[in-house]
């Protein structure tokens, strides 16, 4: 493997949860790599599997009683699925962390933001309290907190949306960690103050170094941020390569039919937007070959089969899908 | 796309909705207002989708709302074909409530998770006293047909379809009553990209068929601008800017409604490097206390000390068919008539015109 240049090595992690309906495979089997200061979009639907592949990075799956999960997570050399959770989480919130999607529900009401920020930092670095809360008005003051001083006493409910994001991105960044996983960090906000997070992201990730993998459905941000991409569809990886690339000619059906199905605010308008007809396959009752098929315009008989593996299409990029070498031609010609 | 020279359906005169903030457990007394909607006035066309765009917490969602009665007014007026509906009662009020109707946001949560489909399509029916008993259950299946679910499906609940599928559903509640009129509010914002797609579809081809009026309320502009024929911007409260589509999106007047369409990421990686996005500094104000004059202007980039934090501006036509509700936009900054039709054109302004009313980036 490429474990030798690369900050996170994710090999065939699979996480299938128990439940009434049976077994349903919420990520069947994906392997990428993210190199140090990367950023990589992780795109999709719900349910395709993008927020559950991050929570099992962080090793928060494992945590769940119906869960099981196989692979590997191999991160700075160490593979985290293997190490017991003490060594755990001395990784998570400082190494690697994560932006969730609800700065409401994913901050604590009732705890003041001193508390919060002071102690994942008291915790990893061992710094004392005094000095936890010096770099933490620091942090905040970075993040464009105003009067950060005074307002590092406060709660949760007395910051809007937007300034909790700003919270999170402040707690995230706390210990100066090497991967953020950003899951869908601009979804809860307006567009305006979506732009402002945007860049903060950007800028803080340069600065300190840090990967990011920004999880979204959203396109358009994923185009503004990243250089690479990953496109998952019902639990697995469909397709991945260069953000300009990608999107310039996708390689896979569903990536053609999920920029097709957007209106674009560049572009003239359409009578109709071309859309992806039927719905996201039920993950307990996958279909026996590729998951895309019985939505897919380009599906023969040999999709039915088994499911796709992802492989190499052109240099640095993968589909996964058994017609690709049609989408591939079309772009060459 | 439907026409757009119809005549006026929807007049809504000076708008106004307040919520009272209260202080007290026992003895309530009113401490303040959160105002929600603050002097509003546009009309509707019939046959035209008009758009509502803002960010949350402009009062796009209570306005809608507000149009069919469901909020009680402050002040102001909405007349619907001339009418006031504020001053009718009982059963005049419910016989014009046919003529409007609703598809909502969440298609989780407006759906009676304990009655079946096809109960939930044929309710207006019997409120409304529309068909005789035993013909019912036949138009149910084709107002279900219609919007593409499965007539023999009548017999299920909510939980067993999916978000596209239940807002189908709602879909077909809003038409079983024939309506002239629908507010749509955020109706694809729960949904999955995929799925979004399929729904703005259906709503266009009813529209079609039955010659509906949309009024369609949403914080995506580029799903407004696919579906819209006029656009509304509104802010804090008020209408800042109202245009045909083209003319809002080619050429945006108000320093709010070029920041906010400089905003939107493009998918695109290779558009992305050029945009230059007007990114505004702070959040939108509180409602309860709108700032003084504009309420723009704490977050205006082009804003003039002593005029705009002074002086509250009024929407004025600037050109034909173009409000704007801002001191700095005069008729001569736009000297230039485009052609409404001349769509290729319309792309976002990555920066305002040189002789626009905004002078340049935000912080």
């Amino acid at each position: 493997m490429h474990s030798g240049e690369s900050l996170l090595d994710v090999t065939d992690l699979a996480v299938t949860f128990a439940s009434q309906e049976g077994q349903v495979k919420a990520v069947g089997g994906v392997t990428f790599s993210i190199r140090p200061g990367e950023m990589v979009g992780l795109v999709g639907e719900s349910g395709c599997g993008k927020s559950i592949s991050a929570l099992a990075i962080l090793g928060l799956v494992r945590m769940m009683k119906n869960a099981t999960i196989s692979g590997k997570v191999e991160f700075m050399g160490r593979d985290l699925l293997a190490l017991p959770e003490n060594e755990v989480r001395g990784v998570r919130g400082r190494d690697m962390s994560m932006i969730f999607q609800d700065p409401v529900t994913s901050l604590n009401p009732v705890l003041s933001i001193e508390r919060q920020m002071t102690e994942g930092i008291e915790e990893h670095t061992g710094a004392s309290h005094a000095d936890a809360v010096k770099r933490s008005i620091e942090l905040l003051e970075m993040v464009g907190i105003p009067k950060a001083v005074e307002r590092i006493r406060d709660y949760p409910h007395q910051f809007s949306g937007g300034m909790r994001q700003r919270v999170m991105i402040a707690i995230a960044l706390s210990c100066n960690p090497k991967l953020l996983l950003a899951d869908e960090p601009t979804t809860a906000l307006d567009v305006t103050i979506q732009a402002q997070i945007l860049r903060l992201m950007k800028e803080m990730a340069r600065d300190y170094g840090a990967a990011i993998v920004l999880i979204t459905h959203d396109l358009g941000v994923v185009a503004g941020m990243t250089e690479r991409i990953l496109v998952m569809y019902a639990g697995r990886i469909v397709e991945s390569g260069p953000a300009k690339a990608l999107f310039a000619h996708p390689h896979h059906p569903y990536t053609v039919g999920l920029l097709r199905s957007v209106p674009r605010l560049d572009e003239p308008r359409a009578d109709t937007l071309q859309s992806i007809d039927g719905l996201p396959p039920d993950l307990a009752h996958l279909p026996p070959g590729c998951a895309f098929a019985p939505r897919c315009a380009l599906q023969a008989r040999e999709c039915w089969s088994a499911p796709p593996e992802l492989l190499a299409t052109t240099p640095g990029r993968h589909s996964a899908c058994y017609r690709a070498s049609l989408l591939v031609e079309k772009a060459s010609a | 796309m439907s026409a757009t020279a119809g005549d006026t359906l929807v007049s809504i005169n000076e708008l106004k909705v307040h919520f009272p903030i209260t202080s007290g457990i026992v003895f309530q007394s009113k401490v303040g207002a959160v105002r929600a909607v603050d002097g509003l006035s546009f009309e509707i066309r019939r046959g035209e989708t008009l758009g509502l765009v803002g960010e949350s917490g402009c009062g796009k969602s209570t306005t809608g709302r507000a149009i069919l009665q469901l909020e009680k007014l402050t002040a102001g007026q909405v007349l619907y074909e001339g009418s006031d509906l504020a001053r009718l009662r009982g059963k005049a009020l419910r016989r014009q409530r046919r003529r409007m109707q609703m598809i909502f946001q969440d298609p989780y949560a407006s759906l009676n998770s304990r009655m079946t489909i096809g109960h939930i399509v044929g309710e207006p029916l019997l409120v409304h006293n529309l068909r005789p008993r035993n013909q019912r259950e036949d138009r149910v299946r084709e107002l279900l047909n219609l919007v593409g679910i499965n007539p023999n499906t009548v017999n299920r609940y909510p939980h067993e379809f999916s978000g596209g599928q239940r807002q189908r559903i709602g879909i077909a509640r809003a038409l079983a009553v024939e309506p002239n009129f629908i507010v749509c509010d955020e109706p694809i914002s729960a949904l999955d990209v995929s799925i979004r797609a399929q729904i703005i579809n259906l709503l266009q081809q009813l529209q079609r068929q039955f010659g509906l009026t949309y009024l369609f309320i949403a914080h995506d502009l580029s799903v407004v601008r696919h579906i819209s024929d006029r656009v509304a911007v509104m802010y804090l409260g008020r209408v800042v800017e109202l245009a045909a589509n083209a003319e809002l999106y080619g050429t945006p007047m108000h320093p709010y409604t070029q920041a906010l369409l400089s905003a939107v990421p493009i998918p695109d990686p290779v558009v992305e490097e050029q945009r230059r996005a007007i990114v505004l500094a702070g959040d939108v104000p509180s409602p309860a206390s709108p700032p003084s004059g504009c309420h723009f202007h704490t977050r205006c980039p082009a804003a003039v000390d002593g005029l705009c934090d002074v002086e509250d501006p009024a929407l004025r036509e600037v050109r034909p068919g173009h409000s704007a509700a801002c001191h700095l936009v005069t008729e001569s900054d736009y000297p230039h008539i485009r052609s409404v039709e001349d769509e290729a054109h319309s792309t976002v302004r990555a920066e305002p015109d040189t002789n626009g009313p905004s002078g340049g980036e935000g912080a």
